[in-house]
């Protein structure tokens, strides 16, 4: 499967602002910020620290909810979900890859790539969970422990996690940020397939420009508000 | 969240962290196992009194007279002479009785051969085998007979008689009591144990002789008095009836308007007398227990606290991938009950066998007896289930309302 990019929009997002209260004092972590991102896309959000794409990215995730404006996500308006709802939606449409990869230490890879099918009434899990980690090319360290595997080994365990419940988005926060160059390019390597084969959206929250050389949109940030939003015809795919 | 998945993800934590989940266990283990096994040793002790009491006979009322007032200096009950053979025999013929054995006992010193040995003298009729659940093991019981005669015939209890005649059979022998000669013409089959198995220890007379020639009590019209009479009702259910009839019959007979010069004791009433301290002795230590079973509930609650808080990030990569609040309450509460159900099920198994090692000991030359009954049993279990249900809900609450973002943040 080619992934051609039809001007579908899975992410609307309109003037959401976000306010956090810090001792009294209200910090803006987010002014007005409006992004379209659609089906298929590999968008990399990029910015340094304290420029609010972290907090972007929670609310993309769904983990937040903005202060004001609107989300709306493959169609649903997240602003007025509920907690509940908000843990559905996570499951069914987004995935997750953290930059501490975030596995559970006690279990198998399998078992932590069946994890978030356990909230879900899915049939053949056990052949969904190994096919997942089939997928990032992991099928035969399904019976080891995060310990046991290596940090690029670990990384393509959580992308399988998150990609169990076939879910439309993965959002990416520094996924390479722990590994060396190496793995780095290769962890980079399973989001393009991902991207291009699966036809995934990828949403890449990075400051390691070769990161988000590989993406073919580049949304920059600072202060809370976006600066510039760019389509690099040339990125390499 | 599927039941099945919960609680294989509860034993999966459970057994992750083996010894802490042992000591919590412990804690539920010994509040249970304690409040099992000091209830079974109040209730085991009640049994025995209840059986003790019940061995003497069944649905027995005891009417004695009423204690001596002599200018205001009140008597022991029974002092007075106000029952009398009469009495006895007209309650034979009440309603609801189905036997009457009027006594009268005193103590005396019991000599044959060489051995003496001081003993209980019960004058009896021979209605007294029967109501009294007495038995012959050799020769006769006291005859209708013997009772018109004043005969100076005896009837031995099975510890007398080895006393006295440790070598030979005492039937057809001659015992002397107040230094008068009575003949052997039965002996009683061993009963054993303590309290109410006096019968082993007694010299039984007809209740004639022991009123002319040992007690020589008189009442005021002459007549000889007697201290007690045991009325057998016909059955359980007529006890109250027969207790009616009783006491109308002996006011009728006494001429009595005011305060009855009787009093009726039935054996339930002995039942309840003697258990009565067993009883509050039993709840007081049952209470303590009991204390011991929230403080096992306090263990798991603190074990499950510190559980929540270790587990900060993995209650956050969970609510990540899309748990449900209620998905981590149940993690967490399902872990909660899991400890109690455990521990109220091991502590059941160890109060039993603690009441069961408890029976191979004699306090004071008496066998303890234990009995572990069912309401017992449900009791403890349920309070431990009900106490991991109520500690464990803050613990599961505080995981179930964490922030995501805040706990992946976690270290």
């Amino acid at each position: 499967m080619t992934a051609t990019p039809v001007e579908r929009p899975l992410i609307e997002l309109r003037d959401v602002q976000k306010l956090y209260k810090l001792g009294g004092e209200g910090v803006r972590a987010l002014n007005g910020v409006s992004v379209t991102i659609n089906h298929g896309e590999m968008v990399a959000i990029v910015g340094p620290s304290g420029s609010g794409k972290s907090t972007l990215m929670h609310i993309l995730g769904c983990l937040d909810r903005p202060t004001s404006g609107s989300y709306v996500l493959d169609g649903g308006d997240v602003q007025s979900y509920g907690d509940d709802a908000l843990a559905e939606i996570r499951r069914a449409k987004i995935g997750f890859v953290f930059q501490q990869f975030n596995l559970l230490p006690r279990m198998t890879a399998l078992q932590n790539v069946f994890l978030p099918m356990i909230y879900t009434r899915a049939k053949e899990r056990e052949r969904r969970a190994m096919e997942s980690l089939e997928r990032v090319g992991l099928g035969h360290r399904a019976g080891h422990r995060p310990t046991e595997l290596s940090g690029g080994e670990q990384q393509r365990v959580a992308i399988a996690r998150a990609l169990v419940n076939k879910p439309p988005v993965l959002l990416a926060d520094e996924p390479t940020g722990n590994l060396d160059t190496k793995v780095g390019a290769a962890i980079m390597e399973v989001f393009r397939q991902l991207n291009a084969e699966d036809g995934i959206t990828v949403i890449l929250i990075t400051h390691d420009p070769t990161v988000s050389a590989s993406a073919r949109r580049v949304i920059s940030m600072r202060d809370g508000a976006v600066v510039s939003d760019v389509k690099q015809a040339g990125a390499k795919a | 969240m599927s039941p099945l998945d919960s609680l294989r993800g509860a034993l999966w934590s459970l057994w992750a962290s083996k010894l802490r989940t042992f000591l919590t266990l412990l804690g539920v283990v010994i509040g249970v196992g304690a409040v099992i096994s000091v209830m079974s040793i109040g209730r085991g002790s009640r049994e025995a009194v209840t059986q003790q009491i019940e061995s003497i006979g069944s649905n027995l009322i005891f009417v004695r007279p009423q204690a001596i007032r002599d200018q205001n200096v009140r008597g022991q009950l029974g002092s007075g002479l106000t029952l009398s053979l009469s009495d006895a025999e007209a309650l034979a013929d009440a309603p609801n009785v189905a036997g009457v054995a009027p006594e009268v006992n005193s103590f005396a010193q019991v000599q044959a051969g060489g051995n003496n040995t001081a003993t209980r003298v019960l004058g009896v009729t021979p209605s007294y085998e029967q109501v009294r659940n007495f038995s012959v093991a050799d020769g006769r019981f006291i005859t209708d007979t013997d009772v018109d005669a004043r005969s100076l015939n005896a009837v031995l209890g099975s510890r007398v008689a080895t006393t006295l005649f440790p070598d030979s059979d005492p039937l057809g022998q001659t015992i002397q009591l107040n230094r008068r000669p009575y003949r052997v013409v039965g002996v009683l089959k061993t009963v054993g144990g303590g309290g109410q198995g006096v019968q082993d220890d007694a010299v039984l007379l007809p209740i004639t002789t022991v009123q002319t020639r040992l007690v020589n009590q008189r009442q005021a019209g002459g007549a000889n008095p007697v201290q007690l009479i045991t009325v057998q009702a016909t059955g359980e259910k007529t006890m109250d009836a027969a207790k009616e009839a009783i006491t109308a019959l002996l006011r009728e007979r006494h001429r009595i308007t005011g305060v009855d010069d009787f009093v009726l004791t039935s054996q339930d009433d002995l039942i309840a007398a003697r258990t009565e301290v067993t009883n509050v002795l039993t709840i007081l230590l049952g209470s303590i227990a009991g204390i011991s079973l929230v403080v096992g509930g306090i263990g798991i609650m603190n074990i499950m606290l510190v559980s929540v808080t270790e587990r900060t990030r993995e209650i956050g990569i969970r609510k990540a991938v899309g748990a449900k609040r209620r998905d981590i309450l149940s993690q967490f509460l399902t872990e909660a009950m899991m400890l109690s159900i455990a521990g109220g099920g091991i502590g059941l198994g160890a109060g039993f066998g603690v009441a069961r090692l408890l029976e191979k000991l004699t306090l004071s030359g008496q066998a303890v007896q234990t009995l572990v009954t069912w309401d017992v049993a449900v009791l403890a279990v349920g309070v431990a289930v009900a106490i991991g249900l109520f500690f464990g809900i803050y613990p599961a609450m505080r995981a179930a309302r964490m922030d995501p973002i805040e706990a992946l943040r976690h270290q």
